[in-house]
């Protein structure tokens, strides 16, 4: 047993490994540091709940987490960067479901009692814990099983679904009025558990409903609310390690969400509600004019070898193909004979935030010639060729050209700008946004079709 | 179809047609590609090299001409009345037949006639309109660079100099100076190969625009003081008053004393060259300078120059040839032949070796000068790029869009400002609220999830967007600590309640694992540029 007093003292200390770690992250050089402060703080945080709580069997509680720990370490171990986005989805849900059991553990426990005002307190935390948690524990699964490819990438559209949402936020307020009133907790369990089920189905529902295009901020959503779901069990339990960190999570996802909304000049309620990013039809804004030129890979090499400064625009597409490789060694070559290149990186390329940074370091990129969109969008009127590589709305120059196209307003890398760019593409079809591209037909862009990895094998060759 | 490509029956002509590289683009587009023996040898391109590319090569001239559909040549076809019988092309064209070639259609109306009379569809390369989507079928842009760059070959040749100033262990040796006349095309190709050789490159042109152009290319802009504008239409040049031809001649004669070579290149369309370089100016240079005369075809630029020949009078070397392009008949032929290539492909939008002559397409209808049985030069004018006065009523709506715009932008941040203090009112009367009804040691807590919010939020920001991918897997990690919770439950006395906190005790430390696992493993693929 230990004493309270230094129970609370190593939660304290904890907690400040772990905002620690978060902010080691601001820079490359302090980011693996970072991670080993989280490590040593959920370490001495384990120990010192091991020490104070008398569980009924170490063995049990061991054997359990060696188990857990055994699968995380595999499927980190084996997990492809490409499926990253996935990973964390489900690790997301994780957090949800383990809220949720151990919301329902506290509210069956029968150590657990309180009366009055503190009753009604501890009730209402119970339930708003599995609430969060459930939510986020099937609109995880959901999300996983978007991004895996399981489910399909269009948004679900049920017919009257925002009624379908209200009715559910309505029954569960009326369902925890049942449950904080209720005076056996044999008859509170009820409400608990069909509010439980309520809020798997909103969870499921509320995912479905959103397009693929907005993925990195369901993503970003769900890592926030998985942060809330730990604070309301810590509320639940009395635990500050648990607000404490829940709150870190918790506004860690809100602000990922607000950045990759700003990225796409969207509002976070209308990507909620869904919808946005699966329609092919929508060519909103003025017609254009113009033809897109084809180049071969011979014309793409002698623009690259008689460029100065060359600039990579990396997509989702490039990740798809799995070109990254392939597209590292084509930058050594070209650093090789002198040119300057460097890969410019708009905040929703790829799957979730950060996530072309990760493909490109895995791909041995080194982090300092991948810039990010606002750094470099001004070096782009003197920059010689540009190559966009499986990307497309991110590049569109009628998100400030015109103010009728769905993605008006939206910040892209103004590529247009530079000297000659060079599109690396399948096909003329449009990007996740449904937006045709104006870039395609401007004089200074020319089109490289085919797959982008067999594209940039022959350039790299024939370099 | 079959595309046939004759050698050149003109005397001195060593360019063809197509090159073996082009050929293969048209092969590409379902053509067959039938070429005379040896049409290429004068320029380089062997018998054996086309076939390697995918073209049959034949020997009779008269096989390729009628095996064929289209006919692609560079010269116009020699007529029976201007050359013996036996160079004759033009009777080798058969009705149905398709021609492609330079074919100077405002100064040759009696060939078009008889082309028409003929039914030889002919689409003429030097008639292509000047818009910039027609930019990669301008063989006269693709000749003049090619004559420019040769020009400077060829002063470079009769001059006795270096271009590039040198300071030897022998002595100083001054950089050679180059004035540039007529800064199109050609102009700017002799600026660019002179620039490149070290000399010191002036150029005039009467057209103001050009300037920036001219200083881009690394030569210097001379610039007169008179106010006229000389642009014409189309982007060439025009005729110039009086007066300013007289500031002008000053300007040359002036030049003529301090530079070593004079490169003129002046034309107007339809109108024999214009005489800048006086016989008198010409003779105020140096002994050993050259003037090389790219307008010898239309008369000169210079009163020295003959037109072919190279002259030298009071020892300075005045060069007109009119062959320039054929003289590099290797580059000019595979510049042509991918303007060829560049028209096939305009003209067989299926790839299916199908020409199509689509005379609603503006850039065809400009080139084709005799469709089946009829003449049709000249085209109507080409829509011009950028008129002046919709010019301004597109930018006065600009400006207004952008005015808009800005009230736009100006009523959103008011309203997002009177959002965000609506919303800080509602978080604090909520926290207010929560404070008056909830007991003490709640108010504990909620002290210490505010304060972290507040933290979190500050941490959160300074981290590079490089990292969020990391930052997410070791959130995740880190909220993994939810694990505390399930092990105090697992001293529960309830049977159920530790089953239910054995199996968040699992998926948490998958979590915590998984997560900072994954999160070393990305970290550690960051590096530095070594």
């Amino acid at each position: 047993m230990m004493a309270q007093g230094l129970i609370s003292a190593v939660y304290i200390a904890a907690s400040i490994l772990f905002i620690l770690s978060l902010s080691g992250l601001s820079h490359q050089e302090s980011a693996r540091r970072g991670n080993l402060f989280g490590i040593a703080g959920m370490a001495i945080a384990i120990c010192a709940t091991l020490l104070a709580s008398t569980p009924t069997s170490y063995a049990l509680v061991l054997g359990v987490m060696a188990v857990g720990g055994a699968t995380g370490s595999t499927l980190a171990a084996r997990v492809e960067m490409t499926a990253m986005p996935q990973l964390v989805a489900i690790l997301h849900s994780f957090v949800g479901l383990a809220a949720v059991l151990v919301g329902f553990g506290s509210f069956l426990d029968p150590a657990t009692k309180f009366e009055g005002a503190e009753k009604v307190v501890h009730d209402v935390e119970v339930f708003l814990g599995v609430l969060i948690g459930a939510v986020t524990f099937t609109g995880s699964v959901a999300a996983f099983g978007k991004l895996q490819g399981i489910l399909h990438s269009r948004p679900l559209m049920l017919p009257g679904r925002h009624l379908i949402n209200l009715a559910i936020g309505l029954a569960c307020i009326w369902l925890g009025v049942l449950f904080v009133g209720a005076d056996s907790s044999m008859s509170a369990l009820w409400p608990l558990l069909i509010m439980t089920g309520l809020a798997f189905v909103f969870g499921l529902h509320m995912v479905l409903a959103i397009g693929g295009a907005d993925m990195p901020v369901v993503i970003s959503m769900l890592n926030s609310y998985s942060g809330w779901a730990a604070a309301a069990t810590g509320f639940m339990l009395a635990n500050d390690l648990l607000i404490v960190t829940g709150a870190l999570v918790g506004s860690s996802g809100a602000i990922l969400s607000y950045i990759m909304c700003r990225a796409m000049n969207r509002r976070f309620l209308s990507v909620i509600l869904g919808g946005f990013g699966g329609e092919t039809s929508t060519s909103g804004g003025a017609s254009i004019e113009g033809e897109a030129v084809a180049v071969s890979v011979d014309e793409t090499v002698q623009l690259l070898s008689e460029a100065k400064s060359v600039v990579i625009v990396p997509g989702y597409g490039m990740a798809v193909a799995h070109a990254q490789h392939p597209v590292s060694e084509l930058v050594k070559s070209l650093k090789d004979r002198g040119v300057e290149t460097r890969f410019a990186i708009h905040p929703v390329a790829g799957r979730m935030p950060g996530h072309m940074n990760v493909l490109l370091a895995e791909a041995r990129v080194p982090y300092d010639v991948v810039l990010e969109m606002d750094e470099i969008n001004s070096d782009l009127p003197d920059t010689d060729v540009v190559l966009v590589i499986g990307a497309n709305d991110i590049v569109n120059p009628a998100a400030q050209d015109e103010p009728n196209s769905p993605i008006a307003g939206m910040p892209v890398l103004e590529v247009w700008k530079a000297q000659t760019t060079i599109i690396l593409k399948r096909s003329m079809a449009t990007g996740y946004a449904g937006v045709d591209n104006p870039l395609f037909y401007r004089d200074n862009s020319r089109m490289l079709f085919g797959d982008a990895k067999e594209s940039i094998s022959a350039v790299l060759s024939a370099l | 179809m079959i595309i046939g490509v004759p050698a050149e029956r003109a005397p001195d002509e060593k360019r063809v047609a197509l090159s073996p590289s082009s050929a293969a683009g048209a092969i590409k587009l379902g053509f067959t590609v039938n070429v005379q023996a040896g049409a290429g040898i004068a320029a380089g391109f062997s018998d054996r090299e086309y076939q390697e590319h995918g073209a049959e090569v034949i020997d009779s001239v008269h096989e390729v001409y009628q095996t064929s559909d289209v006919i692609l040549k560079i010269r116009p076809p020699l007529t029976p009345d201007t050359e013996t019988q036996d160079e004759d092309e033009f009777s080798l064209l058969r009705s149905g037949q398709t021609l492609v070639s330079l074919i100077g259609p405002g100064q040759n109306p009696d060939l078009l006639n008889a082309l028409a009379q003929r039914g030889v569809t002919t689409l003429a390369m030097d008639a292509v309109p000047r818009i910039s989507r027609a930019q990669k079928l301008d063989t006269l842009s693709s000749m003049a660079n090619v004559a420019g760059y040769r020009a400077v070959v060829e002063a470079a040749t009769h001059f006795g100099r270096f271009f590039t100033g040198q300071v030897t262990a022998a002595g100083k040796v001054p950089p050679a100076k180059v004035l540039v006349i007529g800064a199109g095309v050609a102009g700017l190709a002799a600026i660019g190969a002179a620039t490149a050789m070290g000399a010191i490159v002036r150029a005039f042109d009467t057209r103001p625009e050009v300037k920036e152009q001219v200083e881009s290319m690394g030569a210097e802009f001379l610039m007169l003081e008179f106010e006229e504008e000389g642009s014409g239409e189309g982007g060439y040049a025009k005729v110039m008053s009086e007066a300013f031809i007289a500031a002008e001649m000053k300007l040359f004669e002036e030049q003529a004393r301090d530079v070593d070579i004079i490169i003129t290149t002046a034309l107007i369309p339809g109108k024999p060259a214009p005489k800048l370089i006086l016989a008198d100016t010409a003779r105020l240079m140096r002994p050993g300078s050259v003037v090389v005369d790219l307008a010898a075809e239309q008369g000169g630029n210079c009163e020295l120059t003959r037109p072919g020949e190279v002259v030298t009078e009071d020892g300075i070397t005045v060069i007109g040839f009119t062959d320039l392009t054929s003289r590099m008949a290797a580059q000019s032929s595979q510049l042509y032949g991918n303007n060829v290539v560049h028209l096939l492909t305009e003209l067989c939008p299926d790839k299916d070796g199908e020409i199509q002559i689509n005379l609603k397409d503006e850039v065809i209808r400009g080139l084709t000068v005799v469709h089946l049985n009829e003449v049709l030069w000249p085209p109507p004018a080409p829509r011009l790029s950028a008129a002046p006065a919709p010019a301004q009523s597109s930018a006065t709506e600009q400006q207004k869009a952008a005015n808009e715009k800005e009230n736009e932008t100006k009523k959103t941040k008011s309203a997002s400002a009177f959002g965000s203090v609506l919303a800080l009112a509602v978080v604090l009367g909520l926290i207010l609220g929560v404070g008056a009804f909830a007991p003490k040691s709640f108010m504990g807590h909620f002290t210490v999830f505010v304060l972290s919010v507040f933290v979190g939020w500050q941490v959160i920001w300074n981290v590079t967007p490089a990292l969020h991918t990391p930052l997410m897997s070791v959130t995740n990690a880190i909220s993994g600590i939810i694990v505390v919770g399930a092990l105090v439950q697992m001293s529960s006395g309830s049977g159920v309640v530790v089953a239910l906190a054995a199996v968040a005790l699992f998926v948490a430390s998958i979590n915590i694992f998984g997560g900072f696992w994954v999160t070393q493993r990305m970290l550690r693929m960051f590096r530095k540029e070594s």
